[in-house]
Protein backbone atom coordinates (compact mmCIF):
# COMPACT_ATOMS: atom_id res chain seq x y z
CA UNK A 1 0.00 0.00 0.00
CA UNK A 2 2.56 2.55 -1.10
CA UNK A 3 2.98 4.81 -4.09
CA UNK A 4 1.38 8.10 -4.99
CA UNK A 5 -1.99 6.60 -5.93
CA UNK A 6 -2.51 5.46 -2.34
CA UNK A 7 -1.52 8.81 -0.86
CA UNK A 8 -5.15 9.95 -0.73
CA UNK A 9 -6.03 7.27 1.80
CA UNK A 10 -2.92 7.60 3.95
CA UNK A 11 -2.48 3.84 4.14
CA UNK A 12 -5.99 3.18 5.44
CA UNK A 13 -7.13 -0.45 5.52
CA UNK A 14 -10.37 -2.01 6.79
CA UNK A 15 -8.38 -3.54 9.67
CA UNK A 16 -8.12 -0.04 11.14
CA UNK A 17 -11.86 -0.20 11.86
CA UNK A 18 -10.97 -2.61 14.65
CA UNK A 19 -14.26 -4.48 14.51
CA UNK A 20 -15.13 -7.63 12.58
CA UNK A 21 -17.67 -7.10 9.83
CA UNK A 22 -20.87 -9.07 9.57
CA UNK A 23 -22.37 -10.06 6.24
CA UNK A 24 -25.72 -8.31 5.78
CA UNK A 25 -28.43 -9.22 3.28
CA UNK A 26 -28.39 -7.10 0.11
CA UNK A 27 -31.73 -5.52 -0.77
CA UNK A 28 -33.02 -5.18 -4.32
CA UNK A 29 -35.20 -2.64 -6.13
CA UNK A 30 -37.99 -1.63 -5.62
CA UNK A 31 -36.99 -1.56 -1.93
CA UNK A 32 -37.74 2.09 -0.98
CA UNK A 33 -34.45 2.61 0.88
CA UNK A 34 -32.66 2.44 -2.49
CA UNK A 35 -34.56 5.51 -3.73
CA UNK A 36 -34.13 7.63 -0.61
CA UNK A 37 -31.22 10.10 -0.29
CA UNK A 38 -29.13 8.97 2.66
CA UNK A 39 -28.30 11.47 5.42
CA UNK A 40 -24.73 12.50 6.20
CA UNK A 41 -23.18 10.47 9.01
CA UNK A 42 -20.75 11.01 11.86
CA UNK A 43 -17.83 8.93 10.56
CA UNK A 44 -16.41 8.50 14.06
CA UNK A 45 -19.55 6.97 15.56
CA UNK A 46 -19.46 3.31 16.60
CA UNK A 47 -22.54 2.69 14.48
CA UNK A 48 -20.85 3.97 11.31
CA UNK A 49 -17.66 2.03 12.06
CA UNK A 50 -19.73 -1.16 12.39
CA UNK A 51 -21.61 -0.34 9.18
CA UNK A 52 -18.30 0.24 7.36
CA UNK A 53 -16.98 -3.14 8.52
CA UNK A 54 -20.23 -4.82 7.49
CA UNK A 55 -20.12 -3.24 4.02
CA UNK A 56 -16.57 -4.55 3.49
CA UNK A 57 -17.53 -8.03 4.74
CA UNK A 58 -20.64 -8.16 2.55
CA UNK A 59 -18.75 -6.88 -0.49
CA UNK A 60 -16.08 -9.55 0.00
CA UNK A 61 -18.50 -12.46 0.06
CA UNK A 62 -20.43 -11.24 -2.98
CA UNK A 63 -18.94 -12.66 -6.20
CA UNK A 64 -17.76 -9.97 -8.62
CA UNK A 65 -18.78 -7.17 -6.26
CA UNK A 66 -16.51 -4.12 -6.50
CA UNK A 67 -18.57 -1.74 -4.38
CA UNK A 68 -21.43 -1.66 -1.92
CA UNK A 69 -23.33 1.30 -0.50
CA UNK A 70 -25.21 1.51 2.80
CA UNK A 71 -28.68 1.69 1.16
CA UNK A 72 -27.93 -1.68 -0.48
CA UNK A 73 -27.84 -3.29 2.97
CA UNK A 74 -30.98 -1.42 3.96
CA UNK A 75 -29.34 1.54 5.74
CA UNK A 76 -30.08 5.04 4.49
CA UNK A 77 -26.69 6.71 4.99
CA UNK A 78 -23.83 8.23 3.02
CA UNK A 79 -21.36 5.37 3.50
CA UNK A 80 -19.99 2.98 0.89
CA UNK A 81 -17.17 0.48 0.33
CA UNK A 82 -15.20 0.07 -2.90
CA UNK A 83 -12.54 -2.40 -4.00
CA UNK A 84 -11.65 -2.76 -7.68
CA UNK A 85 -8.37 -4.59 -6.99
CA UNK A 86 -7.61 -7.05 -9.79
CA UNK A 87 -10.38 -5.88 -12.09
CA UNK A 88 -9.19 -6.04 -15.70
CA UNK A 89 -10.53 -2.56 -16.50
CA UNK A 90 -9.08 -0.84 -13.44
CA UNK A 91 -6.18 1.57 -13.94
CA UNK A 92 -5.72 3.49 -10.70
CA UNK A 93 -6.54 1.25 -7.73
CA UNK A 94 -6.79 2.39 -4.10
CA UNK A 95 -7.42 -1.08 -2.67
CA UNK A 96 -10.27 -1.66 -0.24
CA UNK A 97 -11.68 1.50 1.31
CA UNK A 98 -14.80 2.95 2.86
CA UNK A 99 -15.84 6.58 2.50
CA UNK A 100 -18.41 8.58 4.44
CA UNK A 101 -20.20 11.70 3.20
CA UNK A 102 -18.38 11.48 -0.14
CA UNK A 103 -18.98 13.92 -2.95
CA UNK A 104 -17.62 14.42 -6.44
CA UNK A 105 -15.60 17.61 -6.66
CA UNK A 106 -14.18 17.21 -10.18
CA UNK A 107 -15.40 15.06 -13.05
CA UNK A 108 -14.25 14.95 -16.66
CA UNK A 109 -13.74 12.69 -19.70
CA UNK A 110 -17.24 11.26 -19.75
CA UNK A 111 -17.53 7.80 -21.26
CA UNK A 112 -20.52 5.56 -21.88
CA UNK A 113 -20.47 2.05 -20.48
CA UNK A 114 -22.90 -0.72 -19.61
CA UNK A 115 -23.51 -1.16 -15.89
CA UNK A 116 -25.14 -3.74 -13.71
CA UNK A 117 -25.93 -3.60 -10.00
CA UNK A 118 -26.46 -6.21 -7.29
CA UNK A 119 -29.61 -4.34 -6.26
CA UNK A 120 -31.07 -4.47 -9.80
CA UNK A 121 -30.14 -8.06 -10.62
CA UNK A 122 -32.12 -8.55 -13.83
CA UNK A 123 -31.26 -5.41 -15.80
CA UNK A 124 -28.24 -3.58 -17.17
CA UNK A 125 -28.07 -0.11 -18.68
CA UNK A 126 -25.86 2.23 -20.66
CA UNK A 127 -24.66 5.06 -18.43
CA UNK A 128 -22.19 7.88 -19.01
CA UNK A 129 -19.65 8.31 -16.22
CA UNK A 130 -16.61 10.51 -15.79
CA UNK A 131 -13.38 8.58 -16.34
CA UNK A 132 -11.35 11.23 -14.47
CA UNK A 133 -12.64 11.92 -10.99
CA UNK A 134 -11.79 13.68 -7.76
CA UNK A 135 -13.81 12.69 -4.71
CA UNK A 136 -13.71 14.09 -1.19
CA UNK A 137 -15.05 12.32 1.87
CA UNK A 138 -14.16 11.11 5.34
CA UNK A 139 -12.68 7.84 6.55
CA UNK A 140 -14.79 5.84 8.99
CA UNK A 141 -13.26 5.61 12.46
CA UNK A 142 -10.82 8.51 12.43
CA UNK A 143 -13.16 10.77 10.48
CA UNK A 144 -10.06 12.02 8.68
CA UNK A 145 -10.93 13.96 5.50
CA UNK A 146 -9.57 12.43 2.29
CA UNK A 147 -9.32 13.49 -1.32
CA UNK A 148 -9.10 10.71 -3.91
CA UNK A 149 -7.92 11.26 -7.46
CA UNK A 150 -8.80 8.33 -9.68
CA UNK A 151 -9.83 7.26 -13.15
CA UNK A 152 -11.31 4.50 -15.30
CA UNK A 153 -13.13 1.67 -13.60
CA UNK A 154 -12.52 2.87 -10.04
CA UNK A 155 -13.97 6.27 -11.02
CA UNK A 156 -17.07 4.53 -12.42
CA UNK A 157 -17.48 2.45 -9.27
CA UNK A 158 -17.18 5.54 -7.04
CA UNK A 159 -19.83 7.44 -9.01
CA UNK A 160 -22.16 4.42 -8.87
CA UNK A 161 -21.78 4.16 -5.07
CA UNK A 162 -22.07 7.92 -4.46
CA UNK A 163 -25.30 7.76 -6.49
CA UNK A 164 -26.59 4.96 -4.22
CA UNK A 165 -25.97 7.20 -1.19
CA UNK A 166 -28.04 9.91 -2.91
CA UNK A 167 -30.91 7.48 -3.56
CA UNK A 168 -30.08 7.08 -7.25
CA UNK A 169 -29.77 3.85 -9.22
CA UNK A 170 -28.09 3.47 -12.63
CA UNK A 171 -31.68 3.35 -13.92
CA UNK A 172 -31.92 7.07 -13.09
CA UNK A 173 -29.03 7.80 -15.44
CA UNK A 174 -29.58 5.51 -18.46
CA UNK A 175 -28.79 7.08 -21.81
CA UNK A 176 -32.27 6.66 -23.30
CA UNK A 177 -35.43 4.62 -23.72
CA UNK A 178 -33.52 1.94 -25.56
CA UNK A 179 -30.60 1.75 -23.15
CA UNK A 180 -31.83 -0.78 -20.60
CA UNK A 181 -31.39 -4.46 -21.22
CA UNK A 182 -32.45 -7.73 -19.69
CA UNK A 183 -29.37 -9.01 -17.89
CA UNK A 184 -27.92 -11.87 -19.88
CA UNK A 185 -27.42 -15.22 -18.20
CA UNK A 186 -23.90 -16.36 -18.94
CA UNK A 187 -23.14 -19.97 -19.69
CA UNK B 1 -53.94 -15.04 -15.38
CA UNK B 2 -54.17 -14.22 -19.11
CA UNK B 3 -51.02 -13.06 -20.84
CA UNK B 4 -51.69 -10.98 -23.93
CA UNK B 5 -49.50 -9.80 -26.81
CA UNK B 6 -50.81 -6.47 -28.05
CA UNK B 7 -49.63 -4.39 -31.00
CA UNK B 8 -50.81 -0.91 -31.83
CA UNK B 9 -49.52 0.96 -34.88
CA UNK B 10 -50.63 4.11 -36.59
CA UNK B 11 -49.77 7.58 -37.84
CA UNK B 12 -47.88 9.25 -35.00
CA UNK B 13 -49.67 11.91 -32.99
CA UNK B 14 -49.30 13.12 -29.41
CA UNK B 15 -51.33 11.02 -26.98
CA UNK B 16 -51.27 7.52 -28.48
CA UNK B 17 -49.42 6.02 -25.50
CA UNK B 18 -51.67 7.80 -23.00
CA UNK B 19 -54.83 6.73 -24.85
CA UNK B 20 -53.82 3.06 -25.13
CA UNK B 21 -52.35 2.85 -21.62
CA UNK B 22 -55.50 4.41 -20.17
CA UNK B 23 -57.73 1.83 -21.85
CA UNK B 24 -55.53 -0.98 -20.54
CA UNK B 25 -55.39 0.44 -17.02
CA UNK B 26 -59.18 0.86 -16.90
CA UNK B 27 -59.55 -2.82 -17.85
CA UNK B 28 -57.09 -3.91 -15.17
CA UNK B 29 -54.57 -5.04 -17.78
CA UNK B 30 -51.10 -4.75 -16.26
CA UNK B 31 -48.52 -3.54 -18.77
CA UNK B 32 -45.36 -5.62 -18.27
CA UNK B 33 -42.63 -5.55 -20.96
CA UNK B 34 -43.08 -3.25 -23.93
CA UNK B 35 -41.30 -1.29 -26.60
CA UNK B 36 -42.81 1.75 -28.21
CA UNK B 37 -41.11 3.75 -30.90
CA UNK B 38 -41.65 5.92 -33.95
CA UNK B 39 -40.88 4.26 -37.26
CA UNK B 40 -40.94 6.61 -40.26
CA UNK B 41 -43.81 8.63 -38.86
CA UNK B 42 -45.77 5.61 -37.64
CA UNK B 43 -45.93 4.99 -33.92
CA UNK B 44 -45.53 1.31 -33.11
CA UNK B 45 -46.28 -0.28 -29.74
CA UNK B 46 -45.58 -3.90 -28.89
CA UNK B 47 -46.79 -4.80 -25.42
CA UNK B 48 -47.19 -7.76 -23.15
CA UNK B 49 -50.04 -7.39 -20.65
CA UNK B 50 -51.51 -9.63 -18.01
CA UNK B 51 -55.07 -9.51 -16.82
CA UNK B 52 -58.29 -9.53 -18.79
CA UNK B 53 -59.44 -11.75 -21.64
CA UNK B 54 -58.18 -10.94 -25.13
CA UNK B 55 -61.69 -10.25 -26.42
CA UNK B 56 -62.30 -7.63 -23.73
CA UNK B 57 -59.10 -5.79 -24.58
CA UNK B 58 -59.87 -5.95 -28.28
CA UNK B 59 -63.32 -4.47 -27.69
CA UNK B 60 -61.95 -1.73 -25.45
CA UNK B 61 -59.29 -0.72 -28.00
CA UNK B 62 -61.77 -0.75 -30.90
CA UNK B 63 -62.96 2.88 -30.41
CA UNK B 64 -59.34 4.08 -30.67
CA UNK B 65 -59.03 2.33 -34.03
CA UNK B 66 -62.44 3.46 -35.26
CA UNK B 67 -61.13 6.45 -37.22
CA UNK B 68 -58.85 4.16 -39.21
CA UNK B 69 -55.64 5.82 -38.05
CA UNK B 70 -54.66 3.15 -35.54
CA UNK B 71 -54.49 -0.60 -35.98
CA UNK B 72 -54.60 -2.71 -32.82
CA UNK B 73 -54.20 -6.47 -32.47
CA UNK B 74 -54.59 -8.57 -29.34
CA UNK B 75 -53.79 -12.21 -28.88
CA UNK B 76 -53.42 -14.53 -25.93
CA UNK B 77 -49.92 -15.95 -25.51
CA UNK B 78 -48.37 -18.59 -23.29
CA UNK B 79 -46.36 -17.06 -20.45
CA UNK B 80 -42.60 -17.47 -20.78
CA UNK B 81 -41.28 -20.11 -18.43
CA UNK B 82 -38.17 -17.99 -17.84
CA UNK B 83 -35.21 -17.37 -20.10
CA UNK B 84 -32.85 -20.25 -20.74
CA UNK B 85 -29.16 -19.76 -20.16
CA UNK B 86 -27.99 -18.60 -23.57
CA UNK B 87 -24.71 -17.14 -24.69
CA UNK B 88 -22.40 -14.18 -24.49
CA UNK B 89 -23.81 -10.74 -25.35
CA UNK B 90 -22.54 -8.80 -28.36
CA UNK B 91 -23.59 -5.68 -30.21
CA UNK B 92 -23.71 -5.89 -34.01
CA UNK B 93 -23.62 -2.67 -36.02
CA UNK B 94 -24.00 -2.49 -39.78
CA UNK B 95 -24.09 0.64 -41.92
CA UNK B 96 -23.80 1.45 -45.57
CA UNK B 97 -25.73 2.18 -48.71
CA UNK B 98 -29.22 0.74 -48.59
CA UNK B 99 -29.92 -2.37 -50.61
CA UNK B 100 -32.20 -5.38 -50.46
CA UNK B 101 -31.33 -8.19 -48.08
CA UNK B 102 -28.87 -6.69 -45.57
CA UNK B 103 -30.81 -7.79 -42.47
CA UNK B 104 -31.58 -11.19 -44.01
CA UNK B 105 -27.95 -11.92 -44.85
CA UNK B 106 -26.51 -10.69 -41.55
CA UNK B 107 -28.99 -12.44 -39.30
CA UNK B 108 -28.60 -15.68 -41.27
CA UNK B 109 -24.90 -15.68 -40.37
CA UNK B 110 -25.83 -15.25 -36.69
CA UNK B 111 -28.48 -17.97 -36.77
CA UNK B 112 -26.21 -20.44 -38.53
CA UNK B 113 -23.65 -19.93 -35.73
CA UNK B 114 -26.23 -20.73 -33.06
CA UNK B 115 -26.67 -17.05 -32.17
CA UNK B 116 -29.86 -15.35 -31.09
CA UNK B 117 -30.98 -11.78 -31.80
CA UNK B 118 -32.58 -10.28 -28.69
CA UNK B 119 -33.04 -6.70 -29.88
CA UNK B 120 -32.69 -5.10 -33.29
CA UNK B 121 -33.34 -1.67 -34.78
CA UNK B 122 -32.94 -0.48 -38.35
CA UNK B 123 -33.01 3.06 -39.69
CA UNK B 124 -32.99 4.31 -43.25
CA UNK B 125 -32.03 7.93 -43.62
CA UNK B 126 -31.38 9.20 -47.11
CA UNK B 127 -29.43 6.39 -48.72
CA UNK B 128 -27.76 5.40 -45.43
CA UNK B 129 -28.99 2.16 -43.89
CA UNK B 130 -28.15 1.34 -40.27
CA UNK B 131 -28.72 -1.87 -38.33
CA UNK B 132 -27.91 -2.22 -34.63
CA UNK B 133 -28.62 -5.51 -32.88
CA UNK B 134 -28.11 -7.10 -29.50
CA UNK B 135 -26.99 -10.66 -30.11
CA UNK B 136 -26.25 -13.66 -27.95
CA UNK B 137 -23.58 -15.98 -29.29
CA UNK B 138 -22.45 -19.39 -28.04
CA UNK B 139 -19.08 -19.15 -26.24
CA UNK B 140 -16.01 -19.23 -28.47
CA UNK B 141 -17.62 -18.52 -31.83
CA UNK B 142 -17.38 -14.74 -31.98
CA UNK B 143 -14.15 -14.54 -34.01
CA UNK B 144 -15.50 -16.93 -36.62
CA UNK B 145 -18.83 -15.09 -36.72
CA UNK B 146 -17.08 -11.73 -37.06
CA UNK B 147 -15.09 -13.13 -40.00
CA UNK B 148 -18.20 -14.42 -41.72
CA UNK B 149 -20.07 -11.17 -41.11
CA UNK B 150 -17.17 -9.24 -42.62
CA UNK B 151 -17.21 -11.40 -45.76
CA UNK B 152 -21.00 -11.08 -46.15
CA UNK B 153 -20.80 -7.33 -45.50
CA UNK B 154 -18.12 -6.97 -48.18
CA UNK B 155 -20.39 -8.72 -50.69
CA UNK B 156 -23.19 -6.29 -49.75
CA UNK B 157 -20.87 -3.27 -49.81
CA UNK B 158 -21.58 -2.32 -46.18
CA UNK B 159 -19.46 -2.02 -43.03
CA UNK B 160 -19.96 -4.27 -40.02
CA UNK B 161 -18.68 -4.45 -36.45
CA UNK B 162 -19.27 -7.00 -33.73
CA UNK B 163 -18.17 -6.09 -30.24
CA UNK B 164 -18.76 -7.60 -26.80
CA UNK B 165 -21.52 -5.89 -24.83
CA UNK B 166 -19.64 -6.39 -21.61
CA UNK B 167 -21.26 -5.17 -18.44
CA UNK B 168 -19.46 -3.64 -15.48
CA UNK B 169 -21.00 -5.09 -12.35
CA UNK B 170 -20.85 -2.51 -9.61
Amino acid sequence: MTGPEYAGLGGWTPEKLGVPGAVRPVVTAPEPVLSRPGPEVDPTSAEVVRLAADLVATMRVSPGCVGLAAPQVGVSAQVFAVDVTGHPKAVTVHGTFVLCNARVVEASRWKAGREGCMSVPDLTGDVKRASRLVVEGALPGSGEPVRLVTDGFEARALQHEIDHCAGLLFLDRVAGAHAIYQRKVYL
Amino acid sequence: MNELAITVIGRDRPGIVADVAEVLARLGANLTDSTMTRLRGHFAMTLICVGPAAADVEAALAPLAADGHLLATVRAVTPDAGSEPTGEPYVLAVHGADRMGIVAAMTRVLTDAGGNVTDLSTRLTGSLYVVVAEVELPPGVSDEVAGRLTRVAAELGVGVSLRPADTDLL
